[in-house]
């Protein structure tokens, strides 16, 4: 598969996920949003950019339990939940935001 | 809810040159998800999976050290390292990453996951085991 922005191809896995993170932009994020029917807000980019720094220090994607319980801590209690976390992403912050990040899909996620 | 079942995944390969260290990485993560009580134990060369400043740019395989320092935030925080292993292969402990958990019920105070222990008491923690996963 791929997705085209501002006329160039990125190619993508057959999950719409993206093959080389190193290609990733936020024009690239919003895309994959829009495709999905999502607006992108600042609360969302808190947590692409929060995945995008776990992966550049640890070099994986974390599970959504991880995620969930990081975001707490570096965003507050009142964000570190699941319900606030699927508000924004409701096929899955893990997954859904990671495919906004350009990173690989979460380990252990099916 | 079930019981907690006592597993350790056991290390003995060098990172490179199989996959092995890497699988088995993968699989302590996945399997994290499962609340078990869950150990890591290296020995044999199994020791330099968690050598500081590994590089691999010189082989076709990522450098996935970095994700050991992860294994903290997935509650895997007992890191066994038999000592002779690593006085074999004239390492010590300064010699690993530093790997750190942090305890949420003392302010997210950052403590260490290893723990040299001898051969003996390697026996010991096997011997204590439910399940024992071999990479």
């Amino acid at each position: 598969m791929s997705l085209e922005v501002n006329g160039t191809v990125y190619e993508t896995d057959e999950e719409g996920y993206l093959a080389d993170l190193n290609q990733w932009s936020s024009e690239i994020a919003e895309k994959m949003a829009i495709d999905d029917g999502a607006n992108l807000t600042q609360p969302h980019w808190e947590v692409i950019n929060f995945l995008r720094e776990y992966y550049e220090e640890y070099q994986i994607a974390p599970a959504v339990r991880v995620l969930t319980k990081a975001i707490g801590k570096r965003l507050g209690k009142d964000k570190g939940n699941s319900k606030y976390l699927y508000e924004l992403f409701p096929y899955g912050p893990a997954k859904q935001a990671c495919k906004y990040a350009g990173l690989p899909k979460p380990t252990g996620c099916v | 809810m079930s019981e907690t079942k006592k597993f350790m995944y056991l290390n003995r390969r060098a990172p490179y040159g199989t996959i092995y260290a890497l699988e088995g990485l993968e699989v302590v993560l996945i399997g994290a998800a499962f609340e078990q009580d869950v150990s890591m134990a290296f020995m044999d060369d199994g020791v330099f999976q968690l050598t500081k400043g590994q590089d691999t740019s010189d082989s076709d395989m990522k450098n996935f050290s970095p994700t050991y320092n992860a294994l903290g935030d997935y509650e895997v925080n007992k890191i066994y390292v038999e000592q002779e292993s690593m006085d074999d292969r004239g390492l010590t402990l300064d010699d690993l990453q530093h790997l750190v958990w942090e305890d949420e019920d003392e302010d997210y105070a950052k403590k260490p996951s290893i723990r040299v222990v001898s051969r003996q008491v390697m026996a010991d923690l096997l011997e204590e085991q439910d399940v024992i996963l071999n990479y």
